[in-house]
């Protein structure tokens, strides 16, 4: 599903930042992206959305060449990813539940045909009673539910989740993971960047380390 | 590579605890809030440059309208001169040229100023009680010319000088094509000041939608994250815009049309007066005809569809700097 193949990556002209990177993220696969502060975790999921591109190397998604892709490729493929950003992105005119259909209202979906997955999704991460609530205000553990619904309504092929467990108590935690793992097993590739020790310990996956800008695999 | 959300049944299954869907949860937020583009700006700077264009274009109309009625009432008229020569008499040298030119092909009235008829042109400059005879003033002849002949004006002098050697025939010529010349010059002025106004409104436009696309980034952003192609984002700029550019253009060309028809409401009462009299000799009746009308409307909406372009074009510049 993914391939990256020496892929480096600087910002202007800086020190390269990601070196060497070779890695697979194969189908329906789980695995915890992790390594210290500004070891480049969001830089790498960054490239892996595509609203980076590598300085050096090959990064091939969905079977894709991603050099080659024109604007309107990269926006087709972006519908298949799902993403959830450290500081949320959300709307702040639109209700909780706006924001989360956000991504059907993007594909040009009728109302009618998601309304009620959009509603079972809220009511599973918490969100029932705050549908109508702008994200204003929502606490930061509200608004990381709504980023996180958001992400995975519809349903993508591959989510790419940045600390998506930090905001939250255990409790909350734990039944995010779930909904991580309830995602993947519907098959769903998840990549989860975290610092959480005990969040990568419930769950058996595969460890992506990043550290000094090199990728080291824990299967 | 198939979708998986083709494939699969609910993403959770929350059995008993299915809620009631609420009736207030629904897609009611424009993706992009009219209340964040700054509108109001972008409708005053459309309103006033489509009445500017309007002003403009009106003017040159009523001008290109009042120089054809005098070009036309001009080039009908023909003006002969007979001066008094010594030894001949200049009554009978008058009655033969009026004669020649009522030989003439194409002429269908042929007016001699008598000698009192002189006197009462002169009035003005020379006062009353005037005796002609002490002055060697010219008789005038006004011919009036059938609409659409072309005169042989050549042929005719001729004809006038050989039956009156002092007589000479003005086919007003020289003041046609000095109307004509002038004319084309005021369209020409009114063409380069649309081409200006257009020009700021372009640019003021593409500040504007500059301006909204910058107050907007972390909404394109977003639009981006889940997937939204340019077309779409830009569409959802460019709904706002269109209606923008309208508002802009129906205020603009409304107020425009309002004053020429409050101009010539004016131009009626002063009717009859000695100012209204002398305006209407140099502007005609000051009206723009239905289709003046018509071609203002038209020009406020090809106004507003130009907002709607020049700002369609910079989202989408925006959108790549952006991306």
């Amino acid at each position: 599903m993914v391939r990256f193949e020496n892929v480096g990556l600087r910002y202007g002209l800086g020190p390269e930042i990601l070196r060497d990177l070779n890695f697979q993220i194969p189908a329906r696969s789980f695995q915890f992206l992790t390594g210290p502060s500004g070891a480049g975790k969001t830089s790498l999921l960054r490239l892996l959305f595509l609203s980076l591109r590598p300085t050096r190397g090959l990064v091939n998604l969905f079977g894709q060449d991603i050099s080659l892709l024109a604007k309107d490729e990269i926006a087709d493929l972006r519908k298949r990813i799902g993403i959830v950003l450290q500081d949320f992105r959300l709307l702040d005119h639109m209700t909780t539940y706006e924001n989360v259909a956000l991504p059907f209202r993007v594909m040009g979906r009728d109302e009618a045909s998601y309304r009620r997955e959009v509603i079972d999704l809220l009511k599973w991460v918490g969100l029932g009673e705050r549908m109508d609530a702008l994200p204003p205000i929502l606490s930061g553990g509200e608004k990381q539910r709504a980023a996180i619904a958001r992400a995975v309504i519809a349903r993508p092929q591959l989510l790419l989740a940045d600390e998506p467990t930090g905001n939250v108590d255990p409790t909350l935690g734990r039944r995010l993971l779930r909904l991580f793992i309830e995602l993947n097993k519907s098959g769903t590739a998840v990549i989860i960047a975290t610092h959480d020790i005990t969040l990568m310990d419930q769950y058996d996956a595969r460890r992506m380390v990043l550290h000094q800008g090199r990728l080291h695999m824990y299967e | 590579m198939s979708r998986i959300g083709d494939e699969q049944g609910p993403l959770m299954d929350l059995g008993q605890e299915r809620p009631q869907v609420p009736a207030k949860a629904r897609n009611m937020s424009p993706i992009v809030p009219s209340g964040q583009i700054a509108g109001r700006a972008l409708v005053a700077v459309v309103a006033i440059m489509t009445f500017l264009a309007s002003i403009t274009s009106g003017a040159v109309l009523l001008i290109n309208a009042s120089a054809s009625e005098w070009q036309s009432e001009v080039a009908s008229e023909i003006t002969i001169q007979v001066k008094p020569v010594a030894g001949r008499n200049l009554d009978r040298d008058a009655q033969a040229a009026a004669d020649a030119v009522r030989g003439q092909p194409g002429i269908v009235e042929v007016q001699p100023y008598s000698k009192e008829q002189s006197a009462q042109l002169l009035e003005p400059w020379l006062g009353t009680g005037l005796s002609l005879d002490d002055l060697p003033v010219p008789r005038v002849i006004v011919a009036r010319v059938t609409p659409g002949t072309v005169l042989d004006i050549i042929g005719l002098r001729g004809r006038v000088a050989q039956a009156a050697p002092g007589a000479s025939v003005d086919g007003h010529r020289a003041w046609v094509e000095r109307m004509r010349s002038m004319t084309s010059a005021v369209v020409l002025a009114g063409i380069g000041i649309l081409a200006l106004v257009i020009v700021a409104t372009i640019i003021s436009v593409s500040f504007a939608t500059r301006g909204a696309m910058a107050a907007n980034k972390p909404i394109v952003e977003v639009l981006h994250f889940v997937g939204a192609g340019d077309r779409f984002i830009a569409n959802r700029f460019f709904r706002h815009f269109l209606r923008l550019g309208l508002q802009g253009g129906v205020i603009g060309g409304g107020i425009a049309m309002l004053m020429f028809g409050f101009s010539e409401s004016v131009a009626s009462w002063f009717s009859g007066t000695a100012v209204g009299d002398q305006f209407a000799a140099l502007l005609g009746t000051f009206s723009l005809r239905p289709s003046g009308y018509l071609i203002l409307a038209a020009q406020a909406l090809v106004i507003a569809a130009i907002t709607a372009a020049a700002s369609r074009r910079t989202l989408f510049a925006t959108l790549n700097e952006i991306d």
